[in-house]
């Protein structure tokens, strides 16, 4: 088996090298064959390893090559193959596949087409060997990869200011993070000794004494190391504050947005922390703070999201509220709720994007949804899938999206953390901001008047097979794959892989006196009867009313009286002009960080660099030199009788030191 | 093993080989002989990897002549671990060199290349001298090629860039010599061995210190005497830069491991703070610095200074962590010799990636004859394979993981926190956002966008000669960056030998730095 561990990223990586380097020897079809194969093949394998894993129970935690031994520390590279990672690799790859094939349709008149194979099997590789790892080097490996893929990928149509600014913009920001990531693997390093996911877990109940920051503060050794970690997921994930790149990368392609801007590399943050749950569980302030964090995403970017007007904006927003929702789930303690959200996201939200695709080329690449309206009729295929998708989205019951949502609010419920009671309200405000805006946008994109030129609404057609069967692919999980919760979330599907303090995981109280139970999940599931019972609950709970109130008042507004738009512009200019400008945190940023940064590097060249060092003590040195060069010359006369007389000077000086001081 | 000297014909294969290059002159290929030359000085170079004993830390392939017997000088040589890996480096980026000078330079060729050859022979006599007047003779004698290419060769101002480059490193050696000079008086050898077993008093220990810091300090070159190595950047023709920054700045960091830790622990144990201070400073203030830059070889210059702040980090890093493994169960030397392997292999990766980056501006400016970044704009839309390459190479520079620039950034990073210190390593992270900062911001501006002007619109994409070169270097900085144990192995033995000299007191003899104060 361990042969066909490594194949699985091996075979992207063979496509995207393939692609890259010979793109314009083997042609166009040459480049998506390669790429399709190469993803097809991953895909295939990891069906073979995920049911090897899932059902037979055959994990495996082991070392492919040791890239380096240092001291007693081995760096290495290798996989942990167990539920949590081998269900990433099949989203991973599922999605990939409906990307590359999606990408024939989408890019095919584009000149860059062999490089934007080759990037995003780039991409699958490195994703996989994110979700594979079993070590934090590997980890770090793929972390860093992803961001560099969507760096390039962001930045692909590198002619467009915009684009390249939003992509350097990208990988800033995520550095941000990932500096607060390497701060945390080099303190697990230093305390723990060893790079080992698994060894690291084995070893975290021993105490250690606490981390001194400044003289007097001092933190818990484990909060620090959380906290810092989470900072790495803030900036992958994109969560307030470091959420500013997410939106400004939908520069990119389409296609990559559904992949890594929603589906999968966006996800890496929530899959880490679920992967390190053992060492989030040990501190409750890491826990608190990401209940913050995520609550404040999932609610205050799902408001920007109702004043965009490009679609494509729209759905980004939209992701960076439900990786919110993902991030409040990871700080109560829900862990399996939040990576069962990660996957029916996964689904869903990488078909809005291509289905936000297909409508951008029937429309001739414009994405202003106010120039939309009534492409129902045209695209038929487009209209029904997106229809799915949106459904999921706003959690409509029976949909994938209804499932995993009500987990998380259900786990914020019942989560005793001293920030659940902030994140419950936020999250269930922002179940009613989700309806609204996604259905804004459906209805003003899919029903209505035709508001699009002449010239576009004659070209109006569904689009090719190639786009359309992702679709249909990805809609079909987007429906079934809340169904999977029974052992996801409520099962013991997880069971060994995350890790909560509760008594499945053989949590006592009074052995940790560190740390509090985390009993959300517990609860929920002693209270689990049967999908149909969770679903008839659900009918009951608040969100659903919210949502459906959402839907209504989406349906309200822009389909039955449009004046009530107009009016709310009118009365909260204020409110819009906020949301509009994105909380002015771009600017902040741009004016503070971005201005702030190069006037220091001004300040610190001109009067560190020129004046000081250069020109004080430097060229200074050498003028005094050359200075004092001046006045020596003046003794060099060249008169004889100057050196005579400075010679008779000297004897007689001399002669008097002997005689009166020796 | 055949017993052949190796050393001493890769010494002096080079410096006579130039020196037949400048006989031969312009008219019978001087550049084919040169390019023979370095090939050869490269292949011979490759058995003392090959041959390399990984298990012991002693001097290998040594050779011992007497040489002026009054003053017991000798022609010791021989490499170890840690000096090996660097004459590897400085064969390999020799050849590449004399293919970048290929079309380039268009007068007096037999002598620019005969300056390259006789500076590899120099060079790799600094690595391989096992006695400190020999080693101070070669490091003398190294300058003057230099000092030649950056003058006969250079740009416009490079007369005041040479002058400033040759009396900043100048001044620095007069006290390493004194300081030589004193510990033959103490001692009676010259032989480095003997100097690391001497026994020192601490006053002594910390002036010597000093004198090696600015000797050493000044080639790294360390903040704040770093300023000449922009100025002699900008101005030195493009094999030159790539000299400088690949292989010259090199001598710097080995000599501290080669002299300053071993010869005079206690004063380092003592004043490692400095160091630490000015490695941290030039991380951080320098990466502000190149952030403002509008000349590229400035910027890259800069960026040069920051990743050098690593490794003389990474070398001074060991006295903190073996205070912090005193005081914490658990930890132990490990760290330790983290820090020095980053440090080292910093100085390889950066060896190919600051080459890489000059060789890449060297291309830009044989086309546009300007190094202002404002001029340039969306080469990558007639450049598309070079813009590949920039883009690698601006990665690496980044410390990506997989490229070679990673491993030595973060090894030191990682080893950074075991300190009773944290802010060590929270400002050498920093590195992560200004180091991107200032690299990526320096593509964005000049290999995307759309063509900005009518220069950039005529340009032409490498040729094969430049394909060979940029594609030798990518594949070093990648095969480093995704298998680095090649490199750490052979230095591993070394490195904990060393480790154990610097941290034993000469004051106090048995007890660790730092033991009896």
């Amino acid at each position: 088996m361990e042969a066909i561990y490594t194949a699985i990223p091996l075979a992207s990586l063979f496509g995207a090298i393939v692609a890259g380097l010979f793109g314009k020897k083997i042609g166009r079809a040459g480049a998506h064959w390669v790429t399709i194969l190469g993803v097809a093949v991953a895909f295939l394998l990891s069906v073979v390893v995920a049911y090897d894993v899932m059902s037979n129970g055959n994990t495996y935690n082991g070392t492919v090559y040791t890239w380096a031994v240092i001291g007693d520390i081995r760096f290495e590279v290798g996989f942990l193959l167990d539920n949590l990672s081998t269900m990433m690799m099949l989203v991973v790859t599922f999605v990939s596949l409906m990307v590359h094939i999606y990408t024939i349709g989408y890019m095919h008149e584009d000149p860059g087409y062999q490089r934007f194979f080759s990037y995003i099997s780039l991409f699958t590789f490195s994703m996989l060997m994110l979700v594979m790892s079993n070590n934090f080097m590997q980890l770090f490996f793929g972390w860093e990869a992803v961001g560099l893929v969507s760096y390039l990928l962001i930045g692909f149509w590198f002619k467009k200011e915009t684009a390249i600014f939003a992509n350097m913009k990208a990988f800033l920001v995520n550095r941000v993070g990932d500096f607060g990531f390497l701060l945390g693997i080099a303190a697990i390093v230093t305390f723990y000794q060893t790079l080992d996911y698994q060894e690291v877990f084995d070893v975290l109940h021993i105490a250690k004494s606490p981390l001194v920051l400044l003289p007097g503060v001092e933190t818990e050794l484990l909060t620090f190391i959380a906290v810092c970690l989470f900072i790495g997921a803030m900036g992958k994930s994109a969560q307030v504050p470091l959420h500013v790149w997410l939106p400004d990368s939908m520069e990119g392609p389409t296609p990559i947005s559904a992949l890594i801007h929603a589906a999968t590399m966006v996800t890496a943050g929530i899959f880490m922390v679920a992967r390190m749950s053992p060492i989030f569980e040990m501190s409750d302030t890491a826990l608190n703070l990401i209940l913050v964090v995520g609550a404040t995403t999932a609610f205050f970017m799902g408001l920007i999201g109702v004043v965009q007007n490009d679609i494509k904006r729209v759905v980004a927003y939209s992701t960076l509220s439900q990786l919110g929702y993902m991030t409040v789930a990871l700080g109560a303690s829900a862990y399996s709720a939040a990576v069962f959200h990660l996957m029916t996201h996964a689904f869903f939200k990488a078909l809005l994007f291509l289905a936000a695709g297909s409508v951008i080329i029937a429309m001739h690449h414009e994405q202003d949804i106010r120039k939309m309206g009534g492409l129902k009729k045209y695209m038929p295929i487009t209209y029904w899938t997106s229809l799915i998708g949106s459904l999921a989205l706003i959690g409509f019951p029976g949909f994938s999206g209804f499932f995993s949502k009500d987990l998380i609010i259900e786990a914020v419920h019942h989560s005793d953390q001293a920030a659940a009671g902030y994140a419950y309200v936020l999250v269930l405000l922002g179940v009613f901001v989700t309806a609204f805006y996604s259905f804004r946008m459906f209805f003003l994109v899919f029903h209505g008047e035709e508001r699009m030129d002449d010239h576009t609404m004659h070209h109006l057609h569904e689009s090719p097979w190639v786009v359309t069967l992702p679709l249909i692919m990805l809609a079909i999980p987007s429906v079934l794959a809340g169904y999977f919760l029974d052992p996801m979330v409520v099962g013991d599907f997880f069971k060994g892989v995350i890790h909560v303090n509760d008594q499945a995981h053989g949590f006592v109280k009074e052995d940790n006196p560190l740390v509090s139970a985390h009993l959300s999940i517990q609860e929920i599931s002693a209270g689990y009867h049967g999908v149909m019972g969770f679903i008839l609950h659900g009918l009951m709970a608040p969100p659903f009313w919210l949502a459906m109130s959402g839907l209504a008042a989406a349906w309200y507004v822009y389909m039955k009286n449009d004046s009530i738009a107009d009016w709310a512009y009118e009365r909260f200019r204020w409110l819009h002009s906020l949301l509009d400008n994105k909380y002015y945190v771009d600017d902040f940023n741009q004016k503070v960080f971005a201005k702030g940064s190069l006037n220091l590097g001004n300040s610190l060249w001109s009067l560190g660099e020129r004046l000081v060092i250069d020109g004080l003590i430097v060229n200074g040195s050498a003028k005094v030199v050359g200075w004092f060069a001046g006045v020596a010359r003046h003794l060099q006369t060249g008169y004889l009788y100057h050196y005579a007389f400075s010679m008779v000077v000297g004897i007689l000086l001399m002669i008097t030191w002997f005689l009166f001081f020796n | 093993m055949l017993d052949l000297p190796i050393l001493s014909f890769l010494i002096w294969l080079p410096v006579i080989g130039g020196i037949g290059v400048l006989i031969v002159g312009d008219r019978f290929g001087a550049k084919q002989f040169a390019l023979g030359i370095a090939l050869l000085t490269f292949l011979f170079s490759l058995p003392l990897y090959g041959s390399f004993d990984r298990s012991t830390a002693a001097m290998q392939f040594v050779e011992f002549l007497p040489w002026v017997e009054t003053f017991r000088i000798n022609y010791h040589l021989g490499v170890d671990g840690i000096s090996m890996p660097l004459i590897l480096l400085n064969t390999f980026i020799t050849v590449l060199v004399v293919i970048a000078g290929w079309e380039v330079i268009k007068y007096r060729v037999s002598q620019y290349m005969a300056a390259f050859l006789v500076m590899e022979g120099l060079v790799n006599g600094v690595f391989a001298s096992l006695d400190a007047m020999l080693f101070y003779i070669f490091f003398e004698a190294m300058l003057i090629p230099l000092f030649l290419i950056i003058g006969v060769w250079g740009g416009s101002r490079r007369v005041y860039a040479s002058f400033k480059f040759f009396l900043y490193t100048f001044f620095g050696s007069v006290f390493l010599l004194i300081s030589l000079i004193y510990l033959y008086q103490l001692g009676g050898s010259f032989a480095v061995a003997d100097l690391q077993k001497l026994p020192i008093e601490r006053m002594p220990q910390i002036l010597i210190f000093l004198s090696f810091l600015l000797a050493f300090g000044v080639k790294v070159p360390m903040w704040p005497v770093h300023t000449w190595l922009p100025d002699a950047h900008v101005e030195a023709p493009t094999g030159g830069s790539v000299i400088l920054a690949a292989i010259t700045l090199k001598v710097g960091g080995y000599a501290f491991l080669r002299f300053a830790l071993p010869i005079v622990p206690d004063a380092a144990a003592q004043l490692d703070w400095l160091v630490l201070l000015m490695s941290l400073t030039a991380v951080v203030y320098i990466g502000f610095v190149a952030l403002v830059q509008q000349d590229m070889k400035k910027l890259v210059a800069y960026s040069s200074i920051a990743h050098m702040g690593f490794v003389t980090l990474g070398f001074f890093l060991v006295y903190s962590i073996a205070e912090f493994a005193q005081g914490n169960t658990g930890a132990n030397m490990s760290a330790a010799i983290m820090a020095v392997q980053g440090g080292m292999v910093q100085m390889v990766s950066h060896g190919f990636i600051s080459g890489a980056m000059f060789l890449c501006i060297g291309v830009l400016y044989d086309r546009m004859h300007t190094r202002e970044i404002n001029a340039y704009g969306g080469v990558v839309n007639r450049m598309p394979v070079f813009a590949a390459f920039y883009v690698l190479f601006a990665m690496a520079n980044t410390g990506l993981p997989g490229t070679s620039g990673f491993v030595g950034e973060f090894l030191v990073i990682l080893a950074s926190f075991s300190t009773n210190n944290v802010w060590i390593a929270m400002l050498a992270a920093t590195t992560l956002i200004v180091g991107a900062a200032y690299t990526l911001w320096l593509v964005k501006r000049v290999i995307f966008g759309d063509i900005k002007n009518s220069a950039v619109a005529e340009l032409q994409d490498i040729n094969q000669r430049e394909f060979i070169m940029l594609a030798l270097l990518a594949g070093a900085v990648l095969l480093l960056g995704i298998w680095p144990q090649p490199l750490t192995d052979v230095m591993e033995v070394s490195i904990e030998n060393l480790l154990v000299q610097a941290l034993q007191s000469k004051v106090c003899i048995g007890a660790p730095v730092g033991g009896c104060l």
